[in-house]
């Protein structure tokens, strides 16, 4: 287990690095520009692009470059040049909201992806299941985004079901906390659920047809206990995996689009004000920190399973 | 847990030694080869096909748009009509009024101009910026998908061919990647190239040239289908037909293109398919951000974004150019799906694949 984890964790590292050097190149190496005038923003002088320069080291050799760079990102001194705000410290100002929208709407995807997927399977063929695929494939074929305009115009409008939103601390008012993130939550976890549920029910579908759910039946167990125990079970496998990816680029980068249509004041919201300016550094930082955060989390899956399950751990591909 | 991607041969002429799967066109009727067979399967698929008629409608309902604009609106996507009126039944109306409210959907009242109404404050024509818009949306959709497909099977089979060391730098290259959420990364690009553009070697790309969102589109999906492709060609490697090719001192372009491409037509085909949904869901959402579809170009996308400010006022500037992404992606997203019963009824990838994370391996390092 031991050496697992230290594999696991040097491999880490060395996309952590990886990742660093490609924001890196994508945002001053690659585009067509001079990179002080892009960071600099919309309304830069001449002054204000020849400081970046030199603050930045534009002048000096690329490695010298990315050294500057990521010591601004991870020392906090960061600051975007439009609005003259501090980069990290508006990143940490926006986690909590960010994390409430990701975690309630992971609670409700997975809960609807496996109530659904398992329906669907158990009724396979029939009316339950026809009408739980077409939610599930509309669901999937549907923007993010245009979901949570329509549920924002209905549902806080046209009928005034919930408040228009902003983000309500937990502390402050937890009732109001959560009135103000149902729809958020409903709107990002649509996707996954109707994902899920497609996975689950064909998962379970294979299952049916092994041979120890078989003998589960020869057992003369009920129909009820074969599924739940022996069918579920292993086609819920996947799923957790799933969920380790799906929940880490959510909070890395997904739910910038439904923050921003309902106006939560977290780390997507703020990403996505600084697209709209075409403000790089908080691009940049929230680029990085997105892409850390799906790869750490990841790898902490990879040992929580790890530890479940040796078959892993001593390296041998699980089926 | 799936780890490595189905090992299972594709069915079009799998282990057929040096015999490749006949054209579509060539096969006679008596014979039934598989891509016939496929056909037929696909054939009785009702769903699938009124899926595809429908993205049929939308093609030639986008491929109008200069029809409608010169004949019928008499007007183009980008001209403002901000302080006209135009006779609705006879009556004089403001298409924008002076609250700032657009004037709403007048169908036939003014002989076709203003169909849908107009956009938020510069009053221009809905239903032609709708028809210009889904041109560009469709373009972006196809174009990246087939980039995503060229560079997926070109790293795939130079990954499966080689093996080795030229396959455990393809592979982790595509691991990386694969570790940015595809929504970050599109962000990321789009807006570092949205100001000054790309330069690569002598093609110079203007930042708001739709080459920009199409490659960025294209490039941020490879992963998604070299990963599959790569360990397709893995386990075709092994087979006997390859060795036969390498014994008739067949070169590794030969056996690349001509003995193992073939054995993925079907894999290609859908992915295809599943490559052109993701593409014009992604470049929606980047276009909405504003990290996606530059100005004066516009799409379906970048409507949504200008319609979002004036939700309260005009709904249905958000609604009409949202409803028309879902339909188009559903109907690519439900007759793909046909597709791939109807290629390869064996095979589990199915739409739960669509996004891609099937493959998800449990240490992706």
């Amino acid at each position: 287990m031991a050496r697992f984890v230290v594999r696991r964790l040097v491999g880490m590292v060395l996309v952590l690095f990886v990742i660093s050097v490609i924001v890196f190149l994508i945002f001053n190496v690659i585009p067509n520009s001079d990179p002080a005038q892009r960071i600099a923003g919309k309304n830069a002088t001449p002054q204000l692009v020849a400081n970046i320069t030199k603050e930045w080291g534009f002048d000096k050799s690329l490695p010298e470059q990315y050294l500057t760079m990521m010591k601004k990102i991870f020392s906090g001194e960061l600051i975007s040049y439009n609005s003259r705000l501090n980069v990290d410290e508006q990143i940490v100002k926006g986690i909590p909201a960010t994390f409430s929208l990701c975690i309630g709407a992971a609670v409700l995807w997975m809960f609807f992806g496996i109530l659904f997927g398992y329906l669907s399977a158990v009724k396979a063929g029939r009316f339950t299941d026809r009408a739980l695929t077409v939610l599930a494939v509309a669901g999937i074929s549907t923007p993010v985004f245009f979901i949570a305009a329509v549920f924002l115009y209905l549902f806080t409008f046209k009928i005034e079901l919930f408040p228009a939103s902003s983000y309500v601390p937990f502390t402050e008012d937890p009732v109001a906390w959560a009135n103000h993130l149902i729809l958020p939550w409903i709107s990002l976890a649509i996707l996954t659920a109707g994902f899920y549920s497609r996975v689950l029910r064909s998962n379970m579908l294979d299952a049916m047809n092994e041979d120890y759910v078989r003998t589960a039946r020869a057992k003369g167990l009920s129909e009820r206990r074969v599924m739940s125990r022996h069918v579920m079970r292993n086609s819920l496998i996947p799923i957790v995996t799933l969920f380790g990816l799906d929940f880490a680029a959510v909070v890395g980068g997904g739910a910038i689009l439904t923050e921003s249509i309902f106006s939560l004041e977290g780390v997507g919201l703020y990403a996505a004000e600084a697209i709209g300016n075409l403000d790089l550094p908080p691009i940049m930082a929230v680029t990085l920190f997105g892409a850390f955060f799906v790869v750490v989390f990841n790898a902490l899956v990879d040992i929580a399973y790890a530890w479940l399950d040796p078959r892993i751990r001593l390296g041998t591909p699980a089926q | 847990m799936a780890r490595e991607p189905q090992a299972e041969p594709a069915p079009a002429g799998a282990g057929a030694g040096d015999e490749l799967p006949p054209a579509p066109r060539g096969v006679s009727a008596e014979g039934a080869g598989p891509w016939r067979l496929a056909y037929r399967r696909l054939l009785r698929n009702r769903v699938a096909l009124a899926f595809l008629a429908l993205f049929v409608l939308i093609v030639a309902f986008v491929l109008a748009a200069p029809l409608w604009s010169r004949y019928v609106a008499h007007t183009g996507p980008n001209t403002t009509h901000t302080l006209e009126t135009i006779a609705v039944n006879g009556k004089k109306r403001e298409v924008v009024a002076p609250s700032g409210v657009p004037i709403g959907p007048v169908w036939f009242g003014a002989g076709g101009k203003f169909f849908l109404g107009a956009d938020g404050g510069l009053g221009r024509d809905e239903m032609v910026r709708l028809m210009y818009g889904g041109r560009t949306s469709l373009l972006i959709g196809f174009a990246a998908a087939a980039i995503t497909t060229i560079f997926a099977i070109l790293l795939g089979l130079l990954s499966g061919y080689y093996r080795g060391w030229v396959d455990a730098v393809i592979a982790r290259m595509l691991d990386v990647i694969w570790a940015f959420p595809v929504l970050l990364l599109g962000i990321a690009l789009g807006t570092a190239l949205a100001v000054g553009g790309l330069k690569i070697g002598p093609i110079e790309i203007s930042g708001s040239s739709l080459w920009i969102p199409i490659l960025i589109i294209g490039f941020v999906y490879v992963p998604y289908m070299a990963r599959p492709i790569r360990g397709e060609i893995l386990a075709l490697r092994e087979k006997e037909f390859v060795e036969a090719a390498v014994a008739q001192g067949a070169g590794p372009l030969r056996i690349m293109f001509a003995e193992l491409l073939p054995n993925l037509a079907s894999t290609i085909i859908v992915f295809f398919t599943i490559n052109v949904a993701n593409s014009m869901l992604l470049e929606a959402a980047l276009s909405f951000l504003g990290a996606g579809v530059q100005p004066p170009n516009s799409s379906w996308g970048t409507m949504i974004s200008g319609g979002i400010s004036i939700i309260y006022t005009s709904p249905l500037l958000t609604i009409i150019p949202g409803l028309m992404i879902t339909l188009t992606v559903l109907s690519v997203n439900v007759f793909g799906d046909g597709l791939r019963d109807a290629l390869d009824p064996r095979s589990k990838v199915r739409l739960e694949a669509r996004l891609g994370q099937a493959e998800a391996e449990g240490t992706a390092i």
